[in-house]
């Protein structure tokens, strides 16, 4: 075994047993932490596909930024006793268990249908995920998917201002 | 190729260890008698508390905290742009200041609109 694969397996357990986690810890602030994790070994992962920047943008995005986020709609919620968030078997448990089996399937057919025999990345791979190359792209060829963030982010802005200080005026 | 993570491999390790050192080393160094209900309270002579820590928090925290993702996201960015600076030549300079310029017409919003005031 190489060492991408190695670590490959080590990071993906590593990514799974976090996520089980978030979903399995009744207690929101550990789930949240517990995501906290699992973001860093989705980093990993992108490290090992050579995606450098993607993992630094992982981890002072995800990790660092949309974490505080999550944080704080825990304590807006404000949910109270934990054993509150029991759930019972409703027709909506039904349907997420069925597409579950789904998704398996389809990812199973795709990785053992058409074996594609790589599992290690090529060497010209290795200068894709570099910040120089994702600039050239970026500026180049999806110049205008770039221009088109800004306007995304600024209705986000707008947007956020809107919805929340309509909320404080309401309370003072 | 794996060699060049090697230093990021340790940073990150020893800062990991260093927080779990300290969680099991407080275990062991730390007082352990007495440890009864009113020595584990926050103010162990004072005022009693009266109510659960996990208070609900003010929505002007949440406002502060999605500006701050937003901006965060257009200074991420910046870096590719940077590194590339020089070879992207007017044409990339140009189209940054194209985003910049409706980013700051964002910002210039969110001071007017006092969303940054603590009020």
């Amino acid at each position: 075994m190489s060492t991408t694969v190695i670590l490959f397996s080590i990071l993906a357990i590593a990514a799974i047993a976090t996520g089980v986690s978030v979903i399995i810890n009744k207690n929101p602030v550990a789930s949240a932490m517990s995501l906290i994790l699992h973001f860093f070994a989705l980093a990993g992962l992108y490290l090992t596909l050579n995606a450098q920047f993607l993992a630094a943008i992982q981890i002072l995005v995800y990790a660092g930024a949309i974490m505080v986020l999550v944080v704080f709609v825990v304590m807006l919620l404000n949910l109270g006793k934990e054993s509150a968030l029991t759930e019972r078997f409703n027709p909506r448990t039904g349907i997420a268990v069925s597409m579950g089996v789904l998704l398996i399937a389809q990812l199973a057919i795709a990785f053992f249908g058409q074996p594609t025999g790589y599992n290690q990345l090529s060497d010209k791979a290795a200068l894709n995920g570099t910040a120089e190359s994702i600039g050239t792209v970026l500026f180049t060829e999806y110049l205008f998917p770039f221009e088109a963030i800004s306007l995304l982010l600024l209705v986000a802005i707008v947007g956020s201002i809107l919805l929340a200080k309509k909320q404080q005026k309401e309370s003072v | 190729m794996i060699d060049s993570y090697i230093p990021l491999i340790i940073m990150v390790s020893v800062g990991f260890l260093f927080g779990l050192s300290n969680i099991v080393l407080a275990q062991f160094l730390g007082p352990r008698k007495n440890k009864t209900k009113v020595k584990l309270e926050p103010y162990e002579c004072g005022i009693e508390p009266t109510t659960s820590a996990r208070e609900r928090f003010s929505i002007k925290f949440y406002m502060t905290a999605m500006l701050f993702i937003l901006f965060d996201i257009e200074i991420v960015f910046m870096y590719p742009w940077a590194i590339q600076f020089k070879e992207l030549g007017m044409v990339g300079f140009i189209a940054m200041n194209l985003f910049m310029i409706l980013l700051f017409a964002g910002f210039i919003y969110v001071i007017k609109k006092g969303a940054l005031q603590w009020r």
